[in-house]
């Protein structure tokens, strides 16, 4: 044995250790975050358990604003489970060996913020308890749910992303597991034993691994996109001023991909300071990353412009209303904050190379354009509602308490469940790590 | 399915003379009678919950203090080409054979894009629990259920009364007579401005008045192919 050969299996036991370490210590810090998280959940569950009892009443919206915040937390947190597909799918597929440490935080990010949002359209329905009648179960009705519906194409895409994305975290967790069951003690053991479907890490499992994922990741990416696009659908479909338009596809699908990577930026910061893992995530990653999000701003900044542009030289009326309400009117402080947000701060400080590896900065852009792409949601549902044609029945609309309170329990709960999954599942693929210290060409 | 290829099938329609119309809300307590529509406080109404299938949208022309005002009904067009129909995950919206755009109440689960994709705003959504404050519950309709909490709701041009005269029509082995159903709306209109009929019949009053070259559909170019034909002086 080489020397060389040597040093790399030690590097090997260093990599084994690292990243399994979050998974055995938890610390008060934690428990106290997990506590305060599980408070706010409580709070958001009881909140919508009144809203279930009383009535959707106890949101703010109201003839003819009768979708709002919790659709646009729907279309948000989509958004952000994009983020996992689009870096760990595209990045896997042009072989980008940086991915490495990002793959695994991005994907979990990816599941659980699909099960929220799907959470968020149960909090969205009248009749929630009803919500079997999308499934197309065979009833003595004989009454199917109607495919022609976009909210159909929606549920069926969600599903399927879902179940996709789901597996797609599995597959490459499976030798992760095999390792943790090999080194985690405890109640994990059985589970971990289970879960790696008793993988022993030969030849042919290595094979059989690679071919899987490589038969998923384009496959997902295509789910990917056209998810995104049916969640575009659901308003380009529609006969409103200001959601139907062609654009709107492709502009959802690169703004769920720009709060996506965003989310990642803060993803990334996170677990490598709580885990100490500044070898593991370096700065090139967060360099990496901001070139990427420099990508996203310029061509969703391109896409919104084209949008805008069209309906402010076509100059109809009923779009036009839209447009003056958000650039000079009752949306223009929400509006400007959001262009500032997603479009000029992005760009400004992301073209500076310094500020890409300053790894606190990408977290405060990361969670500046999460705020900003929120509101950005918030704005393509809201303004085209409150200015329908008939302007006699034109209104105004800001989130009830209830609407806040419920959805900061999602949001607590989305932060939860990663902080509860990052005690189970290393956050860095193990395998991935050592066979890019070994065999890829660096990072 | 047959039935609604069958050329007997009536379609019905309703015209709206708004030169007629004095906007003195009658419709409105009609339709608020008839049907059974929950009653929302003072409270309620400020929030903009009132629920209303028929609204009497006023226009304002000119400057103060020479003002004139424009009085319109706006109700469900019952459009032949309706986007509230296909957008609905679970049926509840509907297309009666005979031209209504009916509402499964039973089937609704308040997903509410139909609510959106009406251009006519026309639907109304129940966000409490419907409430009738003593002795108003005496006066309930028993012929028209009582819609809970999370349901949309819209005019169905008094679908009971159209019900029970082609039921009645139908014993009698008659066809329904033209004028034969009156809407609540219709009923009570002080000055007629409201008419319902069979636009199918091109003798039936609708169907005539409908031809006046007054007449316009509600923001026509949208391509819904409204039920509802307005007539109104253009000068």
């Amino acid at each position: 044995m080489t020397t060389m050969q040597r040093s790399g299996w030690n590097e090997m036991a260093t990599i084994n250790r690292d990243l399994l370490a979050p998974l055995r210590h938890v610390g008060p810090t934690y428990l106290t975050v997990v506590c305060g998280l599980a408070l706010i959940v409580v709070a958001g569950a009881a909140t919508w358990v009144h809203q279930i009892e009383t009535g959707i009443g106890q949101t703010n919206m109201h003839h003819p604003i009768f979708w709002s915040s919790y659709i646009a937390s729907f279309v948000y947190w989509i958004g952000v489970s994009h983020s996992g597909t689009f870096i760990s799918g595209v990045l896997r597929l042009t072989k980008a060996q940086w991915r490495r440490p990002v793959t695994r935080i991005a994907e979990l990010m990816t599941i659980i913020s699909v099960m929220i949002a799907a959470l968020c359209v149960f909090f969205h329905l009248g009749r929630v308890w009803r919500w079997y009648y999308l499934l197309p179960y065979p009833s003595q009705r004989d009454i199917w749910p109607d495919f022609r519906s976009p909210l159909m194409w929606d549920a069926t895409a969600i599903f399927t992303y879902a179940t996709a994305s789901t597996i797609y975290l599995y597959l490459p967790l499976i030798p992760d597991f095999a390792l943790a069951r090999d080194r985690v003690g405890g109640w994990r053991k059985p589970v971990y034993a289970l879960l790696c479907l008793g993988w022993k890490g030969t030849q042919r499992e290595w094979e059989t691994l690679s071919t899987a994922i490589r038969i998923i990741t384009p496959l997902i990416v295509m789910v990917m996109i056209s998810v995104h696009s049916i969640v575009g659908w659901d308003f380009g479909m529609s006969l409103v001023p200001g959601w139907h338009t062609s654009i709107i596809a492709p502009y959802f699908v690169v703004g769920a991909v720009h709060s996506g990577l965003a989310m990642v930026a803060v993803g990334l910061y996170v677990v490598r300071r709580q885990g100490a893992l500044d070898d593991y995530i370096r700065l090139e990653h967060f360099d990496k990353l901001g070139k990427l999000l420099v990508v996203t701003t310029l061509t969703l900044a391109y896409l919104y412009f084209a949008d805008q542009l069209t309906v402010w030289y076509g100059k109809i009326p009923d779009e036009m209303a839209i447009l003056h309400a958000l650039v000079t009117g009752d949306y223009a402080v929400a509006f400007w904050s959001m262009i500032l947000l997603i479009y000029v701060f992005p760009l400004a400080l992301l073209t500076i190379p310094r500020f890409r590896t300053w790894p606190f900065g990408m977290m405060l852009l990361g969670i500046g354009i999460n705020i900003g792409m929120y509101v950005e949601r918030m704005l393509i549902i809201v303004p085209p509602l409150t200015h329908p044609r008939l302007t006699y029945v034109w209104s105004r609309y800001f989130p009830s308490w209830t609407e806040l309170t419920i959805l900061s329990g999602a949001c607590a709960l989305a932060v939860l469940l990663y902080l509860l999954a990052s005690k189970f599942v290393p956050l860095i693929s193990i395998w991935e790590e050592k066979e890019g210290r070994l065999h890829g060409s660096g990072g | 399915m047959s039935d609604s290829t069958s050329p007997q099938t009536p379609q019905w329609g309703m015209v709206v003379d708004l030169d007629r119309c004095t906007g003195c809300e009658a419709c409105v307590v009609a339709c608020h009678a008839e049907n059974n529509i929950r009653i929302s406080g003072e409270a309620e109404a400020a929030q903009g919950r009132a629920i209303n299938w028929i609204r009497i949208e006023r226009y304002w022309e000119g400057e103060y203090p020479n003002v004139s005002v424009k009085f319109m009904p706006v109700l469900c067009q019952h459009c032949a080409n309706a986007p509230c129909e296909p957008v609905c995950p679970v049926y509840a919206s509907y297309h009666t054979p005979d031209g209504l755009n009916a509402q499964v109440y039973n089937r609704c689960i308040g997903v509410r894009y139909c609510g959106n994709n009406c251009p006519y705003v026309a639907r109304q959504f129940n966000w409490f629990d419907p409430h009738w404050d003593a002795p108003l519950q005496e006066q309930l309709n028993p012929d028209v259920t009582v819609r809970m909490n999370g349901i949309m709701e819209k005019c169905t041009f008094c679908v009971q009364r159209i019900r029970k005269t082609k039921e009645q029509a139908e014993l009698d082995k008659r066809p329904v007579r033209d004028g034969e159903i009156q809407p609540a709306c219709v009923q009570t209109c002080p000055t007629s401005a409201l008419v319902f009929g069979n636009r199918r019949d091109p003798e039936s009053q609708v169907s005539r008045m409908a031809k006046n070259d007054r007449g316009f559909k509600l923001l026509e170019s949208l391509g819904t192919d409204p039920a509802v034909t307005y007539l109104k002086r253009l000068n």
